[in-house]
């Protein structure tokens, strides 16, 4: 018979066969009755939604849209996204101020760097944050991320601009919202170790938000218009100039390259496989033999990683921990693949302070029995979660191999290659 | 047999399908001491096994104008008196380039007089009202069709009549009459779960058995000649369409698709199979080849879309009464009075007709019996809603919000809602178990399948399945039908019996699986046997053959 010979539907809800991996996998229905689970909330739910819309659950809100499910799959479901599209698609309630705070990284850090000190200072005061979590429903216990008094593009073109087109092979980087408001440090430390190895590093053209919060928080118009300067300026970089694009957020690779086709509806197959993560590049370059890294003999640390839930869906944390090995004097540890419980702007919502907290602690408990000096994670948020909930400082891979890196002789050795 | 004991009733009805359900309850409305019979459960014959189509009557005005008037009229009379198994999906009747457009002309006309609204429309504007349909067709034509849960609308009918006093007896067979002289004077049953049996005794026997009523009526001594014709359908897995879509063109195979609960329907095929095989439904891969080939040119996303199940029901067609050949077969409404026809007093069949005109078929059915026992009572099932449709519906429901903490109604809660409509105040969510699902694909609670097993009459799984869509969803049983025996047996305190009865379910499952197993289904049936059989050794405590509402 020709009919019947594949069963197609979107994000693949039919393909369930309802084992149930992606419930057990859930770091939220673990800690959270109300929320019915990947399984329900997803492909069952789809079911009674393509029924009537009135069967739409609003306890989908719950979702951290961490991915975990879709990792768990056999049958190559996309929970998440289905997920995500139906509170995009259903939700009656329209997002709150608060929503549109969180989720507008990048106007908030536009306002606020130019006033940093003071604005750290207000975040930070006890009042303050006693008003936000009565008035706006942000938790007293989160503290935002501080400001810095320049930002990440200002400290570029003064410092960093002119030289790089000395360098014979050049890279884009997509530094994202939290290097460029919040902390430019790493944009700076990428800087530093690929011109080590010989890449210039160029901005894109024009950059917004990746989107990831506007999304999350169902701010789609607003998201779909970032993500189409994005896309124009790294199809320009990629298509036009040659020059890959990187990042050092797994959160917003992931968004650019998988939640723009699947939740924006957004093409990105000609370029998809051009943004990557700075690790993944900077590793497959050393594992081709086109770049060397040489480390300082005297570096010493014990370094543990954390595997954000968008590196498990990228299945990529394994190039960010075979850099970090690649070091010689750090000793290694692998945590345990689970969500830390942040998930961007929901762990910093009141109504889910205490599930987030409830999701990491697991994963608090693995890092402080470790006793390490600092934990590597590539996502910015996690950083932050881990920081406050575990005591420890983080830091972006990338970060670590610059503090590694002997800088003169990688330059050395990349000159000759 | 203790006859001292015995009730003596006016009326016994045969039969727990739709028919029979609201004969019973026309009977018991109107003050008549009624019992109503059954071999297996309500909805186990003809009734459970149909497209759940709302019929406007568009289908029959070309070729039987009485059919199509009457189908119009219960139409608008279902709508109003169990709003709670209706769903007003609207219906299309679609022309495709290789069937004749002037059909399509005289289809309205014959709609228009038989009082069905028939309204021609462009295309683009069908294509527009359901994308789902063929981009291809050349008319449409909107009619008022709907979809109708015959599960829930025949236990309506058998809630309300125990609420006008009727007493209820499933799994009782019929296997004899008691006669005296050229009278009916009550019938033998068999209880089919212990083989007892029994004997009860009324002034007037109502054969309302669809096709079995042709055996029944054998028993009694009479001959109602009836043709059964086998029709097979196939199950999506979810919503393909929203609006009912007909081909118009003369009525063949596999020309209604039909929205119904969480899935669409396709069907049917018809074909006459010999009397000693209705016992024996099985979809053959020849009709399913029919269904889809024909299907997939009204609906073109049924070739790619996953079948969850196929199955077959059978339709009572009935001789015309001069003419054993047959050949002259109508499918209107047969009311007939064996007094009259047969010279057998106390005994009446009501048969052929269609699931549309149920409660018509029990007025005209209730109408004779009222006036063989000279009882003077006006019919009112016409203007009387149904349990779980009554207009002063409750305000939500405290009990309901258990869950408002959430925010609203979970989807379970709203599904309930819609399957039981007012009744579903009764289900009680108690405590956290309660709330749990024991259904997660149609979205079944533990509160829900106790309210069943307390309110529904219901004995096993298959019941369960019948009275709440458990195991009805795209995992067919593999993660619920365990978890409602688990509650079952806490109130049937029987272990052995119980695992029985979850081997016959998963049995029954696995017959409508098996004519389209492949793809996601297949996989889905085998993870289905790991777990009962190899991790649960389901196999080795309960026979295979163990079987349940089947001969």
């Amino acid at each position: 018979m020709d009919y019947q010979q594949n069963t197609t539907s979107n994000n693949n809800f039919e393909e369930c066969i309802k084992c149930t991996i992606c419930t057990v996998y859930c770091p939220v229905t673990a800690v959270n009755p109300d929320y019915p689970g990947p399984k329900q909330a997803g492909p069952d739910g789809e079911r009674y939604r393509l029924k009537k819309p009135f069967f739409y659950d609003e306890a989908l809100k719950y979702c951290l849209n961490c991915k975990r499910c879709e990792v768990a799959c056999p049958s190559n479901v996309k929970i998440g996204d289905i997920i995500q599209a139906a509170r995009i698609k259903y939700s009656a309630h329209s997002p709150a101020l608060r929503d549109r705070m969180l989720a507008s990284t990048d106007f908030v850090g536009t306002m606020a760097t130019p006033f940093a000190p003071i604005v750290n200072a207000t975040l930070r005061f006890k009042p303050v944050k006693k008003i936000m979590d009565c008035v706006l429903k942000i938790d007293d216990h989160r503290t935002f991320p501080s400001y810095a008094g320049q930002v990440f593009t200002s400290w570029y073109r003064k410092n960093a601009a002119a030289r790089q087109n000395d360098y014979p092979r050049q890279v884009s980087y997509f530094h994202g919202c939290y290097v460029q408001y919040n902390f430019p440090q790493l944009g700076k430390d990428l800087v530093t170790v690929m011109n080590a190895v010989g890449y210039g590093v160029q901005l894109l053209e024009k950059e917004k938000c990746c989107g990831v919060a506007k999304i999350a928080n169902r701010l789609i118009k607003e998201a779909k218009r970032d993500a189409d300067i994005n896309m124009a300026s790294i199809r320009k970089s990629v298509v036009d100039e040659n020059r890959p694009v990187i990042a050092t957020s797994s959160t917003c690779t992931f968004t650019m390259r998988d939640e723009y086709p699947h939740l924006l509806d957004i093409d990105n197959a000609d370029v998809r496989d051009e943004i990557m993560l700075a690790t993944r590049f900077l590793y497959r370059l050393v594992d081709e033999g086109k770049v060397k890294l040489a480390f300082k003999s005297d570096y010493r640390k014990r370094v543990a990683y954390h595997t954000p839930c968008h590196m498990e869906k990228l299945g990529w944390a394994i190039y960010s921990v075979s850099l970090l090995k690649m070091i010689p004097g750090l000793d290694f540890v692998h945590l345990d693949s689970q969500c830390c419980g942040i998930a961007g702007t929901y762990g910093f919502k009141k109504e889910n302070y205490k599930y987030s907290q409830a999701i990491g602690q697991p994963l608090f408990d693995q890092i402080k029995r470790e006793h390490v000096d600092v934990v590597a994670t590539d996502c910015e948020t996690c950083k932050w979660q881990i920081e406050m909930s575990a005591d420890v400082p983080v830091a972006n891979p990338i970060s670590i191999i610059a503090e590694a890196l002997d800088i003169e002789k990688t330059i050395e050795l990349n000159k000759t290659i | 047999m203790n006859i001292e004991n015995k009730q003596h009733y006016d009326v016994i009805v045969i039969g727990g399908g739709a028919t029979g359900a609201g004969t019973a309850r026309d009977c018991s409305m109107r003050g008549l001491k009624t019992l109503l019979v059954e071999r297996f459960d309500f909805t186990a014959g003809a009734t459970g096994r149909n497209h759940g189509l709302l019929h406007s009557g568009a289908r029959y005005a070309v070729t039987d104008q009485e059919s199509a008037s009457e189908c119009i009229k219960e139409n608008m009379i279902l709508r109003r008196i169990t709003r709670h198994c209706v769903e007003d999906t609207g219906g299309l009747f679609v022309t495709l380039p290789e069937d004749d457009l002037a059909y399509q002309n005289n289809f309205v006309e014959c709609c228009r007089k038989a009082g069905i609204d028939a309204q021609p429309i462009s295309p683009e504007e069908a294509i527009r009202i359901e994308p789902a349909v063929n981009h291809k067709i050349i008319g449409a034509v909107k009619v008022p069709d709907g979809a109708v849960d015959p599960f829930r609308l025949t236990v309506a009918n058998v809630v309300d009549a125990r609420r006008h006093g009727a007493h209820v007896l499933t799994y009782h067979e019929v296997v004899g009459f008691l006669k005296d002289q050229n009278r009916v004077t009550g019938v033998e049953l068999l209880d089919t779960k212990t083989g007892e049996r029994s004997v009860e005794y009324a002034d007037l026997v109502i054969n309302a058995g669809g096709i079995w009523g042709h055996h029944i009526a054998e028993l009694a001594g009479v001959k109602v000649n009836m043709f059964p014709a086998k029709g097979a359908l196939l199950i999506f897995g979810h919503r393909i369409n929203n609006v009912v879509i007909n081909r118009c063109r003369k009525p063949a195979d596999a020309d209604i698709l039909v929205p119904g609960d969480t899935i669409s329907l396709i069907g049917t095929t018809s074909s006459r199979i010999p009397y000693d095989q209705i016992d024996n439904m099985e979809v053959t891969p020849e009709e399913v080849d029919v269904l889809m080939r024909e299907g997939t040119k009204i609906a073109p996303s049924l070739a790619y879309t996953r079948i969850l199940r196929a199955y077959a029901g059978v339709r009572p067609l009935v001789a015309a009464d001069n003419d054993p050949s047959g050949r002259s077969i109508s499918r209107g409404i047969v009311c007939l009075d064996h007094a009259t026809r047969d010279g057998l007093e106390g005994f009446i069949t009501i048969t052929g007709g269609k699931l549309m005109t149920y409660r018509l078929m029990a007025e005209w059915a209730t109408d004779l019996a009222c006036k063989k026992l000279g009882v003077n009572a006006k019919c009112r099932t016409a203007e009387t809603p149904l349990p779980g449709s009554e207009l002063d519906r409750h305000e939500p429901q405290t009990d309901m919000e258990r869950k408002s903490h959430v925010i609203a109604l979970s989807t379970d809660q709203k599904a309930a809602e819609g399957r039981h409509g007012s009744l579903s105040t009764e289900i009680k969510y108690k405590s956290d178990e309660d709330e749990a699902l024991v259904c997660e694909c149609e979205q079944v609670s533990v509160g829900e399948i106790k309210y069943a097993i307390d309110s529904l009459h219901c004995e096993n799984l298959i019941n369960l399945r019948r009275r709440t869509r458990m195991g009805m969803g795209t995992c067919q049983g593999e993660l619920c039908a365990c978890r409602a025996a688990g509650i079952l047996v806490k109130s049937n305190r029987c272990v052995d019996r119980t695992l029985r009865d979850l081997s016959a379910f998963i049995n029954e499952r696995w017959k409508g699986m098996y004519p389209v197993a492949w793809g996601e289904s297949l996989v889905e049936a085998q993870f289905m046997s790991w777990l009962y059989e190899s991790v649960c050794g389901l196999d080795r405590i309960a026979k295979p053959e163990d079987k349940i509402d089947e001969k």
